[in-house]
Parts: structure tokens; C-alpha cells; sequence
């Protein structure tokens, strides 16, 4: 009997061993994608509120102008630390349409926090008119949608800092198209999209990786909350599960 | 079977007119269990447990859920941002469905090791199976709903299938569409089938209960119970054992759920669908990848879709290819390599459904390379040109690139892998049946200890006759 | 059987709070994991964030009501005619039901604005439009089971047990109320 365990168990292990290493084998991919250490990451992780507000500065002076983020409504930024007012006043930069009035005209007025970022182009052939027929995708999971079969799974972070910061001289043997620009990041090298930021009071790394954290608190604002909760509810776990065990032990101590 | 007397008279009044209390004390307090079912026996009732998480998660987010083509995608993004505790709810049911898939998969391969499939709980195991089938059409349709752009590719591919059968495939596909597209009326009536199958589903587990109390469980030594001395009541052993187990599983499930809760999803389903542009790769959940990878493996698309059903569907007709007397693998020294052997072959299997057909695996690399970087490499190493390369991969099933580096196509070992799997069912057990000289059981549960001079053979007909 | 104790009773009560303590605790988890659930059921964020309204009052003549939508129900703002506020005021708040002063009531003596809602079953009571019945007391009736308000939204006849609810407003202007 025991014998046959001892099999069982060194079957089971070689057979798991087998199956990690053929899960564990590595896709090869021809871009550059660089990690780096998050400060939402792991099982406390959380944001640099910080960062989040040099994020979202970016965010409006540079990739709202072509880009939208329809999910999230102005009151969401309260998140980030800012105050009620400064919401306010955020929201009412910008002119959304309501309408209709008493005489059934539509009419502008300025934006409230309950409403949702206001997007650059009414449309999607509106923004690819725009942009040289590319289509600016919204922003609002970019860095969900935008991640790797990675494991634990921030390298939608890591994809958004390499691109932002992948813009290369292209390779000798390389001809880049007019109105493209090459960038070791994204599949294929060719990006549309013009080098969106410059080194200016911080460099364009810096600048990357603030960005890379605005928009995955973007796409996963509920990761502070899911972490405090997950490890409240884990801790309860293992009690319940130690106590489960010492009545099983006890219960089944009289069974032969 | 005599009726408990109960100190509750409101009880006692109900249980004297409807005797669910004396049932429910029956099957699942002094329900006679085997005193000797190790941890793999645990993973039924953690099915049970997921069935109700995902039934109870399932019917709040439904409550908040949009149907439609146009709110769909962004009702799912509400839950998530601005439903209290919608991300807690959706995380939940999101990773449930693996959970619930992973649990199931260790109950099935429990009873294919210990014979549970075997006289006379052949229904039981076929009512199982047809759980297993309820739950993959429940899955894929829940995961039609959040409408990204794997959802609506995935059900472009999976209602496709239909498509293969002769003459009429194209209009089948066309009423399971409900037009020329995967499209509005696709989503709405997947919405209310996924809504109704976890009921069907509480049904079939229902009648798997019973059919399981009927004989009562099997057991790792996969003999009968000879007598009250090889069993224990069901509460307070088992209860207590599957809560310990509970406790295991749903710290690893907290796991997925807090830290990891969209690794086991495809990221490109935080997309929007959109029917004019499909995805680079097609791939499906992970639970459904060998069964994707059988599909492919068969150049033939009536033929594909043909085995892929197959694969399951032999699981009905299991009891009797093993024709096997012994129940447990413990006492099977051959069938337990080929066993083995087949979980390895699953995995293989996953890992095939998982990347591109075309692709080369280079194992002592570990690495996975598409044809181009595969061929490159082969000249490269070899010292020779591109195109000689290429003729010299051609259409080899894999290459030894040079020494140490050899590669072979995904299609190719998926073909390999669903090979083994059909003749696992439909060659090895069958001549196991005959050839195989299994070690002798043990009389009883409380006497592990061989009786002298009884045969195998004789032990298990009187088994057998008995049940 | 198995289940037969051996030891003392000294191990039985040990064993008994153990079971207790494990139950609690799974009790616990049970209802932890219940919150969650039946608090997903309350207004989401988007809701509450829509929990207030702006209404432009300039075009309403004495005499006259609007009815304007806010947190998805009927609310009336009523430009009073001076006889209805004195009606109002005149009331001896002994007779009334729910007795409230006219001046605990309103902002401005001209301007009422209540909740549409009948506080009896929560239908919308009529007497906004000129054609509407008012009922004996002026304000409205609601055609349900027959309740009557009078100027100043308070209960006067009929089944209902309080006034028309006032909501939260303020006046960001002379024309321009933010109810909520």
C-alpha cells in the first residue's frame, strides 16, 4: 500500500513537472516589452495617488486630444485624490450637449461631475477622419486589454510604459512609411501614432510611467479595495480552515 | 431506514405530512459512507458548493446585466466601476466558472482512477457526464455576454460548427443565429438559455445524488461495503472533512479572485465586439482548449467537429469499454501508467489548443516560435539557406533543428495527443480488460489486510453479484 | 460504531465548543459573503451621482406649476397666487393630520416644491394642469383613494398618513432652483 503511494506520489509530481514546463514554455514575441516594478503591484499593492494626478495631467494635455475614455465619468477622479471642487472644475472645462429643452433644442451647457469624459470625436469615422485613417482606441481598459498572458497580470502596464517610451531611430534596414513612426514596442514596429511625449520638467520615462498608472487605475479602479479585501477575507480563510481541520482531526480521531 | 424523532414539533407536524426532514436526515446525515474515501472524494460536494456560488453571484449580476448589443459591454463596465460590490460579484462568477471546470475535471479523473464508472453506478456516471456537457454550453453561452471582442468570436467559431453538418449545416447556423450574424437576437436568447441551464443543471445533480445513494459511494479500494463495520455516517465525518476542504479551496480560489482575477481570461475581451475586425488568435478557456485542440487536429471540418464531440461523448459509453473486474486503479499495475499517461496527454493537449497550429514548440528551448522564426532558426543552425530550409520542414511532423533544438508543429503534437486520447478509450482499456493481471483486493474496507486464499477473481464476482 | 466517545466528559464539552466555534465561524463567513450581495442591490455610484437636478423657475407665472423629474420621480413646483399662500398660512394647524406650518414648508413664500408622490400608495396626485381637480382644498387630489391637499402640499382628507414630501433645494438664483 504504501509503496504504491510512494509511486502515485512521484507519478503525480512528474506529471506536474511535465505540465509546468510545457505551460511555462514562452511564445516568442518580436517586441521590446520592458517591466517594471508597480506600486500596485503584489498582494498589498497600491496606487501613488501622486503619479495617479501627474498621470491624468498627461492624459488631458496630451492623449485626450485624440483619444477617448468613455467608462469614466469626472466624479471618478475624486479617486485620485482630488477634491470635490477641483472634480467641479475639471468637469466644467469642457461643454457636453443635454438637451432637450422646453422648446426641443439641444443645448450645450458645462460639464457636471456625474458626466462621462467627453470624447474627443463624436465618432469612430469622425476620429479616423482626424487621424489619417487610424482609429485611436479608447482608453478607458486600455491596460487591461492591452496585457500579455502574463501571470499575476500588470504588464498592461508594462505595454503601455514600452510603448510610450519605444520610440526608436528605426534600424538601418528599416523604411518607415510617411505618417508612420517606429516603435520597438508595438507588433510589427509601425505605430500611427506620433511620439506623444517630450522630455520636459521629467523625463519621458518618468512621464511613461505615469501614464502607465493612470490608465490602469483607469481600467481597474477597484485594485486598492479588491487587495484590502481579498486579504481580510483570505486571513478569515485560513482561521476557519485550521479550525475545520482540528474538529476533523477530532472527530475522525476514533474512526480506525 | 427508521424515522428520526424530532424535538421540533412544528418539524415533526411538517415531517408527519411531508417527510423532507427524515429524507434530509437520511441521504445526508446518517447517509452510510465508506469509512476509507480519501481528499479526491472531496471534490464532489465542492462541485455542489460552486454550483450555488455561481447560481447565487449569476442571479445579481443578471439583475444588473443589459442584454443588447449596444449596453451589453458597458452594463458589464458598470458592475464593474459603479455597482456596489460589482466587482467582487463579477470577479467571482468570472473565476467560478474555472474553479467550478477545475473542480469538475478532479471529480471526473477521480472516478476514470477508481473505477466509479463501473457496475453499478453506470447512470450515475452518465448522469455526470451530462452535468459536464450542461455546464460547457452554460459556460460558453455566459461567456457570450459581456459582449468583447472574444465573446462575439468565439460564438461566431463555436456556432460554426453547426454549420459542418451536411445539407442542412448553413441553416441551422441560421436559426441558432436568429439572422445572418452573430447578432442581437444571438445575445438575448443566450442570455435567457444561460439564465436557464444552471437550473437544469440543479436538476441532473438531483437525480446524480440519488443514483450516487442508491449503491453509495465508491471507495479508493473500489470494493463494496461489506457491512455497518466499513462505514460512518455522513455527518458529523464527512461534513466536517468537506469543510476542511472548503477552507483549501476557496483560499486558492481567493487567490484568483483578489490577486490574479483576469489571468485566466483572455485580454481581449476587455474590447469591445466588433463584427467587422476578428482577433489575431481565436482561443478559447482554458477548460475548453483540448477539446479545441482535438477540433483542429483533424483536417477535415465535418470530421473535426465529428471528434470533438466524439471525445465526450464516449465518456457515455465508458462503463462498458472497461470491461476491467476491479474498480480502483490501486490494484491495476498497468492501467495506472496508461492512466497517467492520459491526464499527461490533456495537458499536451491544453498547451496545443492554446497557441496557433502553425506554430513549431521547441521543448528543450522553451519556447514556441511561428513557422518563419522556426524555419530561420533551422538555417541558421544547420548553415544552410532560407529556402532550403524551408523544403527541409516542409511537412515533417518535426525537425531536429541541430543537435539539442528540435521542434515540432503544434498541429502535429495535437494530432499525436488526440490520437492517444481515442485509443485510451477505445484500445487500452478494452485489452487491459483481457490482458491485464490485476494484484489482488482486499476482502473489506476493515480488513485491508489480504484474505488468505481468496482469489481476485472470486472477491470481485461476489462484489459484483452482491451490487 | 465509530462515533463512540471514549473519553470523559471533560473532552465532550471541548468537543462541543469546538463545533460551536467552527459553526460560528462559518456563520460568519456566510454572512460576510452575504453583504456583498444584497448591497449590490442598492443605488450604484451612478445613480447617486445623478441625485440632483437644476430647474430654470423664470417661465413659471403666478398661478401656475411645473413637474420636473428628479431621482426618476414627479416633483411640482408651484408658483403661488398670494390668496393660496394665505390659505396656507391661515390654517389653525390643530385640525391638520400631519401639522406643519406653511413657513417650514417652503424657501420663498411664492415658490412651493414638493415630491409629486402621494404618501399614501405612491401615486401622482393630480392638480398640476389648470383642467386637474384640486380638491376642496386647493392644492391636489389624487385620483387613487381620493386624498386632498391643500396649498401648502399637507394632508387634509382621505387615507393619506403625511404631507407631500419636500425634497432638498436651494435656490442658486431668483430663477434657477437645484433640487437635491
Amino acid at each position: 500500500m504504501s509503496k504504491g503511494r510512494i509511486v502515485l506520489g512521484l507519478v503525480t509530481i512528474l506529471v506536474g513537472a511535465a505540465a509546468v514546463g510545457i505551460v511555462a514554455a514562452n511564445p516568442v514575441h518580436h517586441t521590446e516589452i520592458h517591466t517594471r516594478s508597480w506600486s500596485f503591484e503584489g498582494f498589498f499593492g497600491s496606487f501613488d495617488r501622486a503619479q495617479l494626478q501627474r498621470g491624468h495631467v498627461i492624459y488631458k494635455d496630451v492623449c485626450a486630444g485624440c483619444h477617448a475614455m468613455n467608462l469614466l465619468a469626472y466624479r471618478d477622479l475624486q479617486d485620485i485624490g482630488y477634491t470635490e471642487d477641483e472634480v467641479k472644475a475639471f468637469a466644467a472645462e469642457v461643454q457636453v450637449q443635454d438637451g432637450p429643452d422646453d422648446t426641443g433644442e439641444m443645448f450645450e451647457r458645462p460639464g457636471r461631475p456625474s458626466d462621462h469624459f467627453k470624447a474627443p470625436f463624436p465618432n469612430e469615422e469622425a476620429a479616423r477622419a482626424a487621424n489619417n485613417g487610424a482609429y485611436p482606441p479608447d482608453l478607458s481598459l486600455i491596460a487591461k486589454s492591452r496585457a500579455g498572458a502574463g501571470f499575476l497580470g500588470h504588464d498592461g502596464a508594462d505595454y503601455i510604459y514600452s510603448l510610450m517610451a519605444g520610440y526608436k531611430e528605426p534600424p538601418a534596414d528599416v523604411e518607415v512609411p510617411e505618417g508612420m513612426y517606429y516603435n520597438e514596442a508595438f507588433e510589427g514596429h509601425q505605430i500611427a501614432m506620433p511620439p506623444p511625449l517630450s522630455d520636459g520638467e521629467t523625463s519621458v520615462d518618468e512621464q511613461a510611467q505615469d501614464i502607465a498608472a493612470f490608465l490602469t487605475w483607469a481600467a481597474e479602479g477597484n485594485l486598492e479595495e479588491r487587495h484590502r479585501t481579498g486579504i481580510k477575507a483570505v486571513l478569515f480563510l485560513v482561521i476557519f480552515t485550521l479550525l475545520a481541520y482540528t474538529v476533523k482531526r477530532r472527530v475522525w480521531a476514533n474512526v480506525h | 431506514m427508521a424515522a428520526p424523532v424530532f424535538k421540533n414539533p412544528v418539524i415533526r407536524w411538517i415531517d408527519h405530512r411531508l417527510p423532507m426532514f427524515s429524507y434530509l436526515h437520511h441521504e445526508a446525515y446518517e447517509y452510510p459512507t465508506p469509512k476509507n474515501l480519501n481528499y479526491w472524494w472531496n471534490f464532489g460536494s465542492l462541485a455542489g458548493f460552486m454550483l450555488i456560488i455561481m447560481i447565487v453571484t449569476g442571479l445579481v449580476l443578471a439583475m444588473q446585466y443589459t442584454p443588447h448589443v449596444d449596453y451589453a459591454f458597458n452594463s458589464v463596465e458598470r458592475i464593474m466601476r459603479d455597482v456596489n460590490w460589482g466587482w467582487l460579484l463579477r470577479y467571482l462568477h468570472m473565476n467560478g466558472a474555472s474553479m467550478f471546470f477545475l473542480v469538475v475535471y478532479i471529480h471526473i479523473f477521480r472516478g476514470l482512477y477508481f473505477g466509479s464508472y463501473k457496475a453499478p453506478r453506470e447512470l450515475l456516471w452518465q448522469l455526470g457526464v451530462l452535468i459536464y456537457l450542461l455546464m460547457m454550453a452554460t459556460a460558453f453561452m455566459g461567456y457570450v455576454l459581456p459582449w468583447g471582442q472574444m465573446s462575439f468570436w468565439g460564438t461566431t467559431v463555436i456556432t460554426n460548427l453547426f454549420s459542418a453538418v451536411p445539407w442542412i449545416g448553413d441553416s441551422i447556423v441560421t436559426l441558432l443565429w436568429g439572422g445572418f450574424s452573430v447578432d442581437n437576437p444571438t445575445l438575448n436568447r443566450l442570455f435567457v438559455l444561460h439564465f436557464l441551464l444552471p437550473f437544469v443543471i440543479v436538476a441532473v445533480v438531483l437525480m446524480h445524488i440519488v443514483a450516487l445513494h442508491r449503491f453509495g459511494s465508491n471507495n479508493p479500494l473500489g470494493i463494496d461495503t461489506k457491512g455497518p463495520q466499513d462505514t460512518i455516517p455522513f455527518h458529523p465525518y464527512y461534513t466536517v472533512k468537506d469543510m476542511f476542504g472548503l477552507g483549501i479551496f476557496l483560499i486558492f480560489y481567493a487567490f484568483w479572485v483578489f490577486w490574479a482575477p483576469n489571468a485566466l481570461g483572455d485580454p481581449v475581451n476587455y474590447e469591445v465586439a466588433n463584427p467587422l475586425s476578428t482577433p489575431e488568435h481565436i482561443v478559447p478557456e482554458w477548460y475548453y482548449l483540448p477539446f479545441y485542440a482535438i477540433l483542429r487536429s483533424i483536417p477535415d471540418k465535418l470530421l473535426g467537429v465529428v471528434a470533438m464531440f466524439a471525445s465526450i461523448l464516449i465518456l457515455f459509453v465508458l462503463p462498458w469499454l472497461d470491461r476491467s473486474p476491479v474498480r480502483s486503479g490501486t490494484f491495476r499495475p498497468v492501467f495506472k501508467w496508461f492512466f497517467w499517461l492520459l491526464i499527461f496527454d490533456c495537458v499536451i493537449l491544453m498547451f496545443c489548443g492554446k497557441y496557433p497550429p502553425e506554430a513549431y514548440w521547441m521543448p528543450f528551448d522553451f519556447q514556441i516560435v511561428d513557422a518563419d522564426t522556426f524555419t530561420d532558426r533551422v538555417a541558421e543552425l544547420r548553415g544552410v539557406s532560407p529556402d532550403e530550409a524551408m523544403n527541409a520542414v516542409g511537412e515533417m511532423w518535426g525537425v531536429n533543428a541541430a543537435s539539442g533544438s528540435f521542434g515540432i508543429k503544434i498541429v502535429r503534437l495535437g494530432q499525436l495527443g488526440t490520437l492517444y486520447y481515442f485509443a485510451y478509450f477505445l484500445i487500452v482499456l478494452p485489452l487491459l480488460s483481457i490482458f491485464e493481471r490485476p494484484r489482488q483486493v482486499p476482502v473489506s474496507i476493515s480488513k485491508p489486510v489480504l484474505g488468505g486464499g481468496q482469489s481476485v477473481a472470486h472477491a470481485t464476482a461476489k462484489s459484483m453479484e452482491k451490487a | 460504531m465509530a462515533d463512540t466517545t471514549h473519553g470523559g466528559s471533560a473532552s465532550g464539552t471541548r468537543r462541543d465548543f469546538m463545533n460551536l466555534l467552527v459553526n460560528s465561524v462559518a456563520a460568519f463567513g456566510a454572512a460576510a459573503v452575504a453583504w456583498p450581495i444584497i448591497s449590490s442591490l442598492n443605488p450604484s455610484q451612478d445613480v447617486l451621482a445623478l441625485s440632483s437636478t437644476e430647474v430654470d423657475i423664470s417661465q413659471i407665472e403666478v398661478g401656475r406649476a411645473i413637474t420636473v423629474k428628479w431621482r426618476g420621480k414627479p416633483v411640482f413646483i408651484r408658483h403661488r397666487t398670494p390668496q393660496e399662500i394665505k390659505a396656507a398660512e391661515d390654517v389653525n394647524l390643530g385640525n391638520l393630520r400631519d401639522p406643519q406650518p406653511d413657513s417650514a414648508r417652503v424657501e420663498k413664500p411664492e415658490w412651493l416644491i414638493v415630491v409629486g408622490i402621494c404618501t399614501h400608495l405612491g401615486c401622482v396626485p393630480q392638480g398640476q394642469k389648470p383642467s386637474e381637480p384640486r380638491g376642496q382644498f386647493g392644492g391636489w387630489f389624487c385620483p387613487c383613494h381620493g386624498s386632498e391637499y391643500d396649498t401648502s402640499g399637507r394632508i387634509r382628507r382621505g387615507p393619506a398618513p403625511t404631507n407631500l414630501v419636500v425634497p432638498q433645494y436651494t435656490f442658486e438664483s431668483d430663477t434657477l432652483v437645484k433640487i437635491g
